[in-house]
């Protein structure tokens, strides 16, 4: 095979850099794997290791610092047929670290490099998520209060099955840039190296350093076959793209909207307001939903806006309808035509507005409630005396509703409930609307 | 008369025209009141052999959608005002290196985290200028379900036609607002996939960031295509390496701007209701919009002549049509759900006119009332 250098962009790295040993490595591998240029995409960062892109005759992806992987991912789910080859610093691996440990986790066919030089050469020498304790750097005493990270154990532990650290100076380092890239799976190589330019400088013992930091490391599993007992053994062993392409292969069709139908035009007068003022749990979103695909199956026009807290089964839930004969502007309810009160918690939400209404306004209210001192027409309904519970007092409303206002009549309730129910919840609802419809009031 | 009308939200009609036009990729990271558009696309995506991914975070997850839609798909994320913080330095990427997006901001109350469930018009100026170079973005402007389904259509058209991000600007309550929505009333036009380069024979060399003769935008290949294609977040020329000639680098910069600019009359979405003799104007966008048809009708049941411009894309700024609007007018009624965003650029169009402003960020809507007081 023939080399995929780009011959005119040579390597420009400072006289010594390890860099400049891994693009030889990283195209001897290349052609071992018998590749060519279009079958390859190099995706870099920032810093040093950022040029690697421009040296080769390859696709190229160049981004910000450390979302290198983030941009390799959507290549490599777009276009699994392509290898993708990832190379950042150890700047990279520190800013980037949720994108490492999340493509260590995922386990896509993606080969990352991180070429480990321990220190950010390119601003000037600075700590960085690897420097060794012992180590000078330009952010002098800063990066010596530090653990340095070591991202063999850290990536095998997230769940990497391919990880090995081999010094840029290795004879070995083709073959083993090849066994990470052949290898069916997210492969992390830790590559160290001299930065003669920056961490030399401040280190006179640099190399000595480097190759004690690397032993300390010894007790990182092997590459690929992973012993029993490690962290690892217990994660998924699938690549992910393949898995991801395996579960959506088998998603049931797409489903369209469904339309809501109406054969004639709507019989209100007048814009009317429902306001539900009640808790969670209480299913008063399926119950705003039914009222609105009545009135929309009436022809009317409906909004229906919803005010619940993040909790679930606890605390307010508030739901504004409006249905109209013409389009709907202002979707607020300033005065609402209709109250359903069902909840201490909802209304305790909106009691400043109960002074503030007319008789214009009815409310209804299982009689078990206390409300706030309002002008309103109350409508006190025995919900409790007819075994009404809690999660059915919203449809049951309705149903008490349902023939005493123009906005809806019992055949149109009947059919909004037909649209939003199927089955035994069907069955479950139409009961319930016919045993409510006969309740009166109790004032 | 029969009537055919879906019920659905903002966010749902987002997701649902972004799979009709050919959207098949989609990556979000959860948050309120965004969250369900993630949902929707979970639920549509692999259905049609698409992906929708959960990245890690909001940085992730608009660079997943970056490198898919450097392979060639079409693709979209969505989020909220913090989120967007987040995508910064991405949207700056997604613009220097023209890499076409289509970015929801369903906006919620700011500043920072603010409410999860309260709405506001908080990223107007954000979204324009949130990122690092200042060059220009598309935002458009829903005002309610069926504009959420046709704006999000029109931004997948213009972020393929121009290889630029385009935001959809909704608001929590349009978002997660129900309504009835006719089934006539969404529009589909043409999907428009970026142009691609045309080798021709013998093969002709594929510089990524050439625009052929008398266009601004460079014809596009996927990374994986036979011919190699470069993408850099640096400063680069024609051939997609970094460069540091000036004229190439003012050249390339100039027309990032320009091929926004050159066409932003044809791509402005808007509506005017004009009424003879007006001398006041309001000029609003998305929810306020709302409130705002509500008053104007009312203003004109007492016989009162005001005239309405609601604005669907907020930028580029359409200049020629508020020039003109503005021209017609001698007072401008400014309505937005925030503290005064949009109202600066109105405000450098008409330094002879009387602007007001009509604003709150309290988390609840502007009501037809509050914009009346101003009459």
């Amino acid at each position: 095979m023939t080399s995929l250098l780009n011959t005119s962009r040579p390597p420009i790295f400072c006289p010594g850099c390890s860099h400049d040993r891994v693009v030889h490595a990283l195209d001897e591998s290349f052609q071992q794997l018998g590749l060519e240029g279009h079958e390859i995409v190099i995706v870099t960062d920032i810093g040093c290791s950022g040029l690697f892109d421009t040296f080769f005759n390859t696709h190229a992806l160049h981004g910000l610092h450390g979302r290198a992987l983030t941009y390799a991912t959507g290549i490599k789910l777009a276009r699994p047929e392509l290898t993708v080859v990832t190379i950042m610093g150890d700047g990279g691996l520190g800013i980037g670290g949720a994108h490492v440990l999340s493509a260590c986790r995922k386990n896509l066919d993606i080969t990352l490099l991180v070429l480990n030089n321990f220190n950010y050469g390119m601003t000037g020498g600075q700590c960085s998520a690897t420097t060794p304790v012992e180590a000078d750097t330009s952010s002098h005493f800063l990066g010596q209060l530090e653990a340095p990270l070591d991202i063999c154990a850290v990536a095998a532990a997230a769940g990497t099955r391919w990880v090995k650290r081999c010094p840029a100076s290795s004879g070995e380092l083709p073959d083993v840039i090849s066994d990470a890239i052949g290898y069916r799976g997210f492969a992390l190589m830790d590559i160290t190296g001299v930065c003669p330019g920056r961490f030399s400088k401040y280190n006179r013992r640099a190399s000595s350093l480097i190759t004690e930091t690397s032993t300390d490391f010894s007790h990182i599993p092997p590459p690929a076959d992973v012993p029993d007992g490690t962290p690892t053994e217990r994660i998924p062993h699938n690549e992910y793209g393949e898995a991801y392409r395996l579960r959506s292969a088998s998603a049931d069709p797409l489903v369209p909207l469904t339309p809501v139908d109406s054969a004639h035009s709507t019989t209100l007068s007048r814009p009317f307001s429902i306001l539900f003022l009640g808790a969670a749990g209480q299913r008063i979103n399926t119950a705003s939903e039914v009222l609105c695909l009545a009135a929309m199956l009436g022809g009317s026009r409906v909004t229906q806006k919803s005010d619940y807290p993040i909790t679930v089964l606890r605390g307010h839930s508030i739901s504004e309808v409006i249905i109209s004969p013409e389009p709907i502007h202002f979707t607020g309810i300033t005065t609402p035509d209709l109250i359903i009160a069902l909840a201490d918690e909802g209304i305790t939400r909106r009691k400043k507005m109960f002074a503030t209404l007319s008789s214009e306004t009815s409310i209804i209210v299982p009689d078990h409630l206390e409300l706030p001192e309002t002008p309103a027409q109350i409508v006190r309904l025995p919900f409790k005396a007819h075994g009404i519970r809690s999660n059915q007092s919203a449809l049951a409303s309705l149903s008490v509703v349902a023939g005493k206002t123009e906005v809806l009549t019992e055949e149109l309730l009947d059919r909004g409930a037909r649209q939003r129910f199927k089955g035994a919840l069907l069955a479950d609802a139409l009961s319930l609307l016919k045993r409510c419809s006969s309740i009166q009031a109790t004032n | 008369m029969s009537d055919s009308s879906y019920f659905i939200d903002g966010n749902e009609a987002v997701s649902r025209a972004a799979i009709d036009c050919g959207c098949r990729f989609f990556a979000g990271y959860p948050i309120t009141p965004a969250t369900t558009i993630f949902h929707h696309m979970l639920t549509m995506l692999p259905s049609v052999g698409g992906i929708c991914q959960q990245g890690e975070d909001e940085i992730a997850s608009i660079g997943l959608c970056l490198g898919a839609s450097m392979a060639g798909m079409k693709v979209m994320t969505a989020t909220s005002g913090p989120g967007i913080s987040l995508f910064s330095e991405q949207i700056s990427f997604a613009i220097g290196g023209e890499i076409p997006i289509v970015i929801v901001d369903v906006q919620r109350l700011g500043p920072s985290t603010g409410s999860a469930t309260k709405g506001a018009d908080s990223d107007i100026q954000f979204l324009r200028w949130g990122n690092s170079g200042g060059l220009p973005v598309i935002v458009l402007a829903p005002v309610d379900a069926a504009d959420c389904y046709n704006l999000t259509w029109q931004a997948f058209n213009l972020a393929e036609l121009f290889r630029s991000p385009v935001f959809i600007a909704s608001n929590k309550e349009i978002g997660m607002t129900r309504e009835s929505v006719q089934t006539d009333h969404l529009t589909k036009p043409e999907p428009i996939s970026r142009t691609l380069f045309d080798a021709g024979s013998p093969p002709a060399l594929y510089e990524p960031f050439a625009s052929p003769s008398g266009r601004k935008v460079p014809d596009f290949l996927p990374i994986g295509n036979t011919q190699l294609v470069r993408q850099t977040s640096s400063t680069h020329g024609p051939d997609g390496y970094i460069t540091t000639d000036p004229e190439v680098i003012g050249k390339n910069i100039e027309r990032l701007r320009d091929k926004l600019l050159d066409h932003r009359e044809e791509y402005t979405v808007f509506e005017t209701d004009r009424c003879p003799g007006a001398q006041t104007l309001i000029i609003t966008y998305g929810i306020s919009a709302r409130a705002a048809r509500e008053s104007v009708a009312r203003l004109r049941e007492g016989s009162r002549s005001v005239n309405l411009l609601i604005l669907k894309t907020l930028y580029p700024v359409p200049e020629e049509l508020l020039g003109r609007e503005i021209a017609a007018v001698s007072r401008v009624v400014v309505v937005e759900m925030n503290l005064g965003q949009y109202v600066e650029e109105i405000r450098r169009f008409a330094p002879d006119k009387t602007i007001d402003f009509i604003g709150t960020m309290n988390g609840e809507l502007i009501t037809p009332d509050e914009i009346l007081e101003a009459f």
